[in-house]
């Protein structure tokens, strides 16, 4: 069954989608969606020093995206906002890694291929990649569940509980970042960042709760994956952006069913 | 019996700001604690290194072991984006069962709120909200940081009777941040007269006839206007015996 390349692009973008659905809701609800396209911007700088250092692509961004991360947490409430922040360290990682590329002598990378993904190309290695961190990335999701809740909610009263939110919004981070290295195959850099932010905003006028928005942003990335790739099959069309398209289609109609409401 | 909260010689800064210089209190079982002071006094600076959101920069904070406490902070604003119904706020962060939620709500005198978001609640409905959430796991140490902000005079009256009724029935000492000076004064067991440093500490009647509150907030219920005028030259009464660096010439 894995001999197909459709099944295997189709598996991908399922193991994308469900692992991003809830981090993109925290991305919503604690007002980080610059985040994604920081990370995201900074793992071309990990793309370029795996490719000098001869070591995975997926580890060198997921190295990248890791230091930013933790860098982001640790600054953040110092003195600097948040999007001031994601802004330098987005812009700046994007630059040096785009120099850094320049150094590579010889290699001739696909840059385009980083930016926009190529699922249609993903291996068994890279399906297994991608599942052994989707997984991870629900199941410290999942532990952490309540935790990372009230820590958003509100850091004083998740401290009250004797939570610390610092250590939440480092898993948080450490989560994303696991995501965006996974993710760097399926859709590429530049739409990282739309998968994780449009199905949450897509689900947010259906839902109720927290735990209904997360699984119903999962559904919405989930048919966003696999109607995207067949849309793509059939038009020839680039299968990350019409992923991202068709999870834009799904936001239109449930902002209607928002509108209707009122 | 042994206090539940210790603080000694307990300093917070931020940056080059000193906002709690050489704070020594401690909080009992069972008593209701205020705290006045004007504005920037560092009055919730205090609450928030109580609970561990502050380090102190000097100083220790000494909590009972395993402490339960209660907070319910001054403002809380919930993003719209985060759909959040109340009774499942009420499960954050330890799973409630429903019955045992409606109950609290029912006593928080807002039974009806379960099913509403959190987002669209009125400023009165919410502290009920939040009151009935800090209750809900029997604390030991209730904090409330001007937990009326936003109820008009009825209803501010009423919460504190709540407040007082909930001491009764858990035996919980509540830890309180008020403006509202004559309430406070009935109320309470103990005031403290903050001002980043402990100015005076008592019983009402006590402070409230002390040199160092009447400096403060003036004397009488229209002193409360006073608020934001603070004297360092204030002269000390027999009660309190805390050196100010800069007084040496009194």
């Amino acid at each position: 069954m894995l001999d197909s390349f459709l099944v295997r692009a189709a598996l991908a973008g399922l193991g994308v989608a469900v692992a991003a659905a809830p981090l993109g809701c925290f991305v919503v609800w604690r007002r980080m969606a610059y985040f994604g396209d920081a990370t995201a911007h900074a793992s071309i700088l990990g793309v370029a020093l795996a490719l000098s250092f001869n070591m995975s692509v997926f580890a060198g961004v997921l190295v990248v995206a890791l230091v930013m991360a933790t860098t982001v947490s640790t600054l953040s409430g110092r003195g600097y906002a948040m999007d001031t922040l994601l802004g330098v360290m987005a812009h700046s990682a994007i630059a040096f890694g785009l120099v850094a590329v320049s150094f590579l002598d010889g290699v001739r990378i696909d840059l385009m291929a980083y930016l926009f993904g190529d699922i249609l190309a993903v291996g068994r290695v890279d399906l297994a990649v991608i599942w052994g961190g989707a997984l991870l990335v629900l199941a410290l999701v999942g532990w952490r569940w309540q935790q990372l809740l009230l820590s958003t909610v509100s850091p004083d009263l998740a401290q009250a509980s004797g939570i610390d939110p610092k250590r939440e919004q480092l898993i948080l981070t450490i989560a994303l970042a696991v995501v965006v290295a996974v993710a760097i195959k399926v859709v590429g850099v530049l739409l990282i960042a739309a998968l994780l932010i449009i199905p949450a905003a897509a689900a947010r006028p259906l839902a109720h709760t927290p735990e209904r928005m997360a699984a119903i942003a999962a559904a919405i990335g989930a048919v966003s994956a696999l109607g995207g790739l067949q849309l793509a099959y059939r038009f020839d069309t680039p299968a990350g952006p019409t992923m991202v398209c068709v999870a834009a289609g799904l936001f239109g109609l449930s902002s209607l069913v928002s509108l209707s409401r009122v | 019996m042994s206090p539940l909260v210790t603080f000694e010689n307990v300093s917070v800064r931020y940056g080059a700001q000193r906002v709690l210089d050489a704070v020594n209190l401690s909080i009992q079982p069972g008593e209701i604690v205020t705290i006045v002071g004007p504005n920037g006094s560092g009055k919730s600076s205090l609450l928030r290194a109580l609970i561990g959101a502050l380090t102190p920069s000097s100083g220790q904070i000494t909590r009972a072991p395993d402490l339960r406490i209660g907070y319910v902070p001054q403002k809380l604003h919930i993003e719209p984006t985060l759909p959040m119904t109340v009774t499942r706020f009420l499960s954050l962060p330890v799973k409630v069962a429903t019955h045992a939620a409606a109950e609290a709500l029912a006593q928080a005198g807002v039974p009806e709120l379960g099913p509403r978001q959190m987002s669209n609640l009125s400023g009165g409905q919410f502290q009920r909200v939040l009151l009935a959430r800090a209750l809900l796991h029997k604390p030991q140490l209730l904090l409330l940081d001007e937990a009326t902000q936003g109820l008009d005079q009825l209803g501010s009256a009423a919460f504190y009777r709540h407040i007082e009724q909930v001491r009764e029935k858990l035996g919980c000492a509540v830890l309180m941040i008020s403006h509202e000076l004559h309430v406070v004064m009935s109320a309470s067991d103990r005031v403290i007269c903050l001002n980043g440093h402990v100015c005076c500490e008592g019983k009402p009647d006590v402070v409230a006839s002390a040199p160092e509150y009447r400096a403060l907030f003036g004397t009488g219920t229209g002193g409360a206007l006073a608020l934001y005028r603070h004297d360092h030259d204030h002269v000390h009464g027999d009660g309190c015996n805390h050196d100010h660096p800069h007084e040496a010439a009194e």
